[in-house]
């Protein structure tokens, strides 16, 4: 695959690199003349000193065989002119944009950009999980099924601490599938598994249901009686 | 008519000027806050310190409810953005993006943006004064 990627910093380089690793054929263009020369002394002949979103240098750097054009600078605006650009000007299939500001995703999306990565968003997911607020944590989605492997810590108020496995009511489609101990003690539970305030409870559920299975394993005890 | 205009740079802080003594009601945007000093003294429209390509902040300065947009920022992928932000999100009716390069400027002229292109204008008009001859030029230029 011909891969290009416009924005030779941090996440650039080491996307380039992966893809190079794998076997695909791969140019950065970067503008910085500086970024420019570490990419080429360590990764060889890879990169085109030039601005991602003129015309002419996408026309240099054969964007119009490109079969993914990625862009991952650190500013949204030109991460989306990069990517309309191979888009519309050069007929790319495939476009994705590293999106700064979460709120930016809508426009990218509405205005034809084909995947969209919020750098941000994904940290604060990840920071959210840590907060008492937010103790369901999306581990994995798989692929094309609508189905998410997440997370639960069961909160020490939790009405369900202290509850049997068959006793929860739990959203259709959704499995227990580990729950694992304070000490960090996997166990694969059955119905007369115990759960524990503390223990964390890792599920498959629909995505949908991810709402109602948080809720149930960390409702305080007083609002369900 | 409500007119949200962002980069008070030159251009940005003389169409501001033109349409609030025209008596329309002009709201400009700068990331620098510097760059009202620009603006005359008796500039009666609001100013505002924000990044216009967030659309927390083009909401908060009204743009849901403007006539108007024009993007007049000095970096064309700022223009085309906030452009389209506008556009798109927000259903500004009238929307003019200043686009310095050319070859961005057709596409988005053919996405559907209106669009001015400075270097294409300049140039016109640079070749215009060439071959009109030294005759039209007001004296004290020569």
């Amino acid at each position: 695959m011909y891969i290009m990627i416009v924005g030779g910093g941090k996440v650039g380089y080491y996307l380039a690199k992966q893809l190079v690793e794998d076997g695909n054929e791969v140019l950065v263009i970067e503008k910085d003349a500086a970024k420019c020369r570490r990419i080429a002394d360590e990764l060889g002949d890879i990169v085109l000193r030039g601005d991602g979103c003129e015309g002419v240098t996408l026309e240099a750097a054969g964007t119009g065989r490109a079969d993914l054009f990625i862009s991952v600078t650190g500013d949204d605006e030109d991460n989306l002119v990069a990517c309309q650009m191979a888009k519309n000007k050069f007929s790319v299939r495939r476009t994705v944009a590293l999106i700064n500001n979460p709120k930016n995703e809508a426009i990218f999306k509405k205005l034809g950009i084909d995947t969209t990565i919020s750098s941000t968003a994904l940290v604060l997911a990840n920071i959210e999980q840590e907060l008492p607020s937010h103790p369901l944590i999306p581990l994995l989605t798989i692929k094309g099924s609508g189905l998410e492997i997440v997370e639960v810590k069961v909160p020490p108020y939790s009405a369900m601490a202290g509850k049997r496995v068959g006793e929860l009511l739990l959203p259709q489609q959704c499995l227990i599938t580990v729950v694992i101990d304070e000490e960090g003690v996997p166990r694969t539970p059955n119905s007369d598994t115990l759960i524990r305030a503390g223990d964390e409870v890792v599920a498959i559920c629909r995505r949908e249901s991810e709402d109602a299975l948080r809720a149930i394993l960390t409702t305080p005890v007083k609002e369900t009686q | 008519m409500k007119i949200v205009i962002m980069g008070c740079g030159r251009v940005g802080a003389e169409l501001a000027t033109l349409l609030d003594r025209e008596g329309q009601e002009v709201t400009i945007l700068d990331i620098d806050p510097d760059a009202f000093d620009q603006l005359p003294a008796d500039f009666k429209g609001s100013h505002v310190v924000g990044n216009g390509i967030d659309q927390d902040v083009l909401r908060r300065v009204g743009l849901a409810d403007a006539d108007a947009f024009v993007a007049a920022s000095p970096g064309d992928n700022r223009n085309v953005m906030a452009s389209q932000v506008a556009k798109h999100i927000f259903g500004v009716p009238r929307v003019v993006c200043r686009v310095f390069d050319p070859i961005r400027q057709d596409l988005y002229r053919s996405l559907g943006l209106e669009t001015i292109s400075p270097t294409r204008e300049v140039a016109r008009l640079l070749k215009q004064a060439l071959e009109s001859g030294p005759a039209e030029t007001p004296s004290g230029e020569g």
